[in-house]
């Protein structure tokens, strides 16, 4: 299972803070797990393909290419704003 | 790191205790700290309140890796960082950093160093409750260019 955070902005937009998704061949990647939640409705691809989307993986902040492994929590937020 | 203090908290804090914490140490010639406030004005709206959002464990490792990085750059003593969530009122003390060093340019950089890193790196987020509704606050191409030029 891969744990999904959404925080901010992309949580109340998408009015969803977390789901569990099965880890397969299709979310091997944070891009391609974006992807795969993209598909789910029109809401979500336009929230997910915002062009300030960050990811972070195991609670750091990394590219899209970063690889999952089983047991991941990825998180999805819009650019920080803290101070 | 012993002294390298790291809360996220909705309590508020106090500046004077914060200090005292930071002055006990005698081989220290230099204490710089830092406050951030609620403030009444921010992109031509009213604002009458705020609300911090975090990402809780993530916002912890966050600080402890800049405080880490913080004292590979300069030779810090005491690092102390604060940071509140929840919501605040105008005027209310929303960050504080404070850092110790023997001299004050490394505890000056130090400072501003975590204070610009801690903006663009640590995952908070702020709404905004203003004269025109709620307003999630944008990301301020200033605090990207501040964080660049410590590269």
């Amino acid at each position: 299972m891969i744990t999904v955070l959404f925080f901010a902005q992309v949580r109340e937009r998408l009015g969803c803070a977390q789901i569990e998704v099965p880890f397969n061949d299709e979310v091997t990647t944070a891009e391609s797990l974006r992807q795969h939640l993209a598909q789910r409705d029109e809401k979500w691809q336009q929230v997910l393909s915002a062009d300030k989307l960050l990811v972070a993986v195991d609670q750091t902040m990394c590219d899209w290419q970063t690889p999952l492994k089983d047991n991941t929590e990825v998180a999805f937020f819009p650019p920080v704003t803290g101070g | 790191m012993e002294n390298t203090h790291i809360l996220v908290q909705q309590a508020d804090f106090n500046v004077a205790d914060e200090y005292t914490q930071l002055s006990q140490d005698d081989s220290d010639g230099a204490i710089v700290t830092f406050v951030g406030k609620v403030r009444n004005r921010n992109e031509g709206n009213d604002v009458s309140q705020l609300t911090l959002e975090h990402y809780p464990g993530m916002t912890e490792k966050v600080l402890q890796e800049l405080a880490l990085e913080a004292r590979e750059r300069w030779s810090l003593n005491h690092i102390r960082i604060i940071h509140r969530v929840g919501t605040m009122e105008l005027g209310e003390q929303i960050v504080f950093i404070g850092v110790t060093s023997q001299h004050r340019q490394a505890a000056f950089d130090g400072c501003e160093f975590l204070i610009d890193f801690l903006k663009t790196k640590a995952p908070f987020w702020k709404l905004e409750a203003t004269d025109k509704g709620d307003k999630w606050v944008d990301a301020r191409e200033t605090d990207q260019h501040a964080t660049s030029l410590w590269q």
